[in-house]
């Protein structure tokens, strides 16, 4: 119980906010390099609470940089450099005492591949964010695991076979097993990184449904390519060009009515 | 074009994949001759005593090698000890934390270090360890075919683990698990059966030495029952009789060398089956 205690005291190292903050990132002036190459340039924005923000814009744009600059992934490159300021609820996630691995506790991550761990069943896939990080309570282990299988709308598709290897289910039931292991470990934010990019029509029907599901409890920012994707489920979006973010605001102004030009001939389809 | 021209190019190219063929058959032979070789001479004095008895006095019908198989198993052990641990974690450096400049220094010395002679590995533990410390013992043995393990040891595991797809590092750091454990508890395990296999042949590569025992275990014509005493072990036992005069110590001898090329055989053959049945990420 000890390990649960801290590890909870861990993931709220920066309290939580009593009443819903309306900004769950504050980014500001931000900067990234991978060696010389500057990928991000000058990108300030504020990301809402429990809504769903689409990050779109044509590929090598720096939307997934932004994306990883968000939970620190982008460190995993060892010449990644980075400039500026970024608040998660408040707090600096690149102060001094702040632990990569904490942020990354606390904002998790769907990538475009699905990855379940292929060594592990589907049970062991959810859990192993809890137990890799120090619980070890059975009963707390499997109730995590039902209510995040439940969450990622996964359960009752496996629930027969928790104990069969991850690796036997389904591209579209994989993704959502990844998505069940992000939230078992209770973030407060979920980043998805074209998470629907590689499943067909069906699969991604169920995951975007999930997603609209799950921003009532979560932060959620996704980077996408398909932008009747970005249109369906997102409030907010941010299309970014050349490293630049070109615009950013309502996902229905984004698309009926974009100031800028290069926002109306991404939107469009005129280029990208 | 010319059909001459053509003819005549149809004929080179059949010389040329016939010699392919003639050197590939000329590289199985060897096996199939050793093994019909050692059959022939060894199988017929492989009997249950060979595994259980001692061996007797030259002029005495019977005895066996059965100190000589401990005592190889136990060199096979007390090497693991060493080259296993220090292999994979050496391994595990070069893959996941080593900086470019540091890796090619271990990988030019680990390099350097499979290519040494095992007679040198012989006379530096006998100069070292041997005359100063120990004598002839167990202890010195292990530690010399040990330290031929670890740079087989940590060049597959570092393979092995290089081949563990990225997706799956990423998909752990982005759960906040400590690098270590990540390591441990997801690369390792993932690719665990690549690296099983690495030890394996190692094992079977340390198995057959002969030359640095002859600096270290020296022999021992009864059991040993300190790891600090001359130790039998099959390569020593098979120079030994292949040196006599005797013509039963003779036939033992070829029989010990059928029992060990079995062995190696079969660590090899583990090998193929294990990387047969490969999980199917890794060879998708």
């Amino acid at each position: 119980m000890a390990q649960e205690a801290q590890l909870n005291t861990l993931k709220n190292a920066p309290p939580a906010p009593a009443v819903a903050a309306a900004v769950t990132f504050d980014v500001r002036q931000l900067n990234v390099w991978f060696g010389a190459n500057h990928v991000l340039h000058n990108v300030s924005l504020a990301i809402p609470t429990k809504a769903v923000t689409a990050v779109i814009g044509p590929s090598g744009c720096g939307k997934s940089t932004f994306l990883r600059s968000l939970n620190r992934m982008h460190e995993l490159v060892p010449t990644a450099r980075v400039e500026g300021r970024i608040t998660l609820f408040g707090r600096d996630l690149y102060g001094r005492d702040v632990d990569a691995s904490l942020v990354r506790r606390r904002v998790g991550m769907v990538f475009q591949k699905s990855n379940p761990f292929p060594t592990m069943s589907v049970a062991e896939n959810v859990t192993v964010g809890l137990r890799l990080n120090g619980m070890r309570n059975k009963g707390l282990l499997a109730e995590r695991m039902e209510r995040s299988l439940q969450m990622a709308a996964l359960w009752d598709e496996v629930k027969d076979r928790l104990d069969a290897n991850a690796l036997s289910l389904s591209g579209g039931q994989q993704q959502r097993l990844c998505i069940a292991r992000a939230l078992a470990i209770e973030p407060e934010v979920l980043l998805m990184d074209e998470p629907a990019s590689a499943l067909d029509p069906l699969a991604t029907a169920k995951i975007e449904e999930l997603i609209l599901q799950l921003k009532n409890d979560y932060t959620i920012v996704i980077v996408t390519h398909n932008m009747q994707q970005a249109a369906r489920i997102s409030s907010e979006t941010a299309f970014f060009y050349l490293g630049e973010l070109i615009e950013h605001g309502q996902t229905n102004r984004i698309f009926t009515n974009p100031r800028q030009k290069q926002t109306e001939d991404y939107v469009t389809g005129r280029f990208g | 074009m010319n059909p001459w021209y053509n003819r005549w190019r149809k004929i080179k190219s059949s010389c040329v994949s016939g010699l392919c063929l003639i050197c590939a058959l000329v590289v199985i032979a060897p096996l199939a001759l050793v093994l019909f070789h050692l059959l022939q001479k060894g199988a017929s004095s492989l009997d249950w005593s060979f595994f259980t008895q001692l061996p007797k006095p030259s002029g005495d019908p019977g005895g066996g090698m059965a100190n000589a198989i401990v005592g190889s198993a136990t060199l096979l052990g007390l090497a693991g000890l060493i080259g296993i641990p220090i292999g994979v974690l050496g391994g595990i450096y070069l893959s996941e934390f080593g900086s470019p400049r540091m890796n090619w220094a271990i990988r030019f010395a680990a390099d350097i270090l499979s290519g040494t002679p095992s007679i040198v590995w012989g006379i530096v533990v006998y100069a070292l360890v041997v005359l100063p410390i120990t004598g002839y013992s167990a202890y010195a043995a292990g530690l010399a075919l040990g330290f031929m393990m670890i740079p087989l040891v940590i060049r597959t595991t570092e393979e092995m683990l290089v081949l563990v797809p990225n997706i799956y590092r990423e998909a752990a750091f982005a759960l906040g698990i400590p690098h270590w454990r990540i390591v441990l508890s997801i690369v390792l395990k993932t690719a665990g059966r690549g690296i099983v296999t690495g030890i394996l042949l190692a094992a079977a590569r340390v198995a057959g030495e002969t030359a640095p025992l002859l600096f270290t275990a020296l022999g021992n014509n009864s059991w040993s029952h300190r790891l600090s005493e001359p130790i039998a072990a099959l390569p020593l036992q098979i120079f030994t009789y292949s040196n006599s005069p005797y013509d039963d110590w003779l036939r033992q001898a070829w029989a010990g060398a059928l029992v060990l090329i079995l062995f190696v055989l079969a660590l090899n053959i583990a090998v193929r089956v294990m990387t047969r049945s490969r999980t199917p990420h890794l060879t998708r």
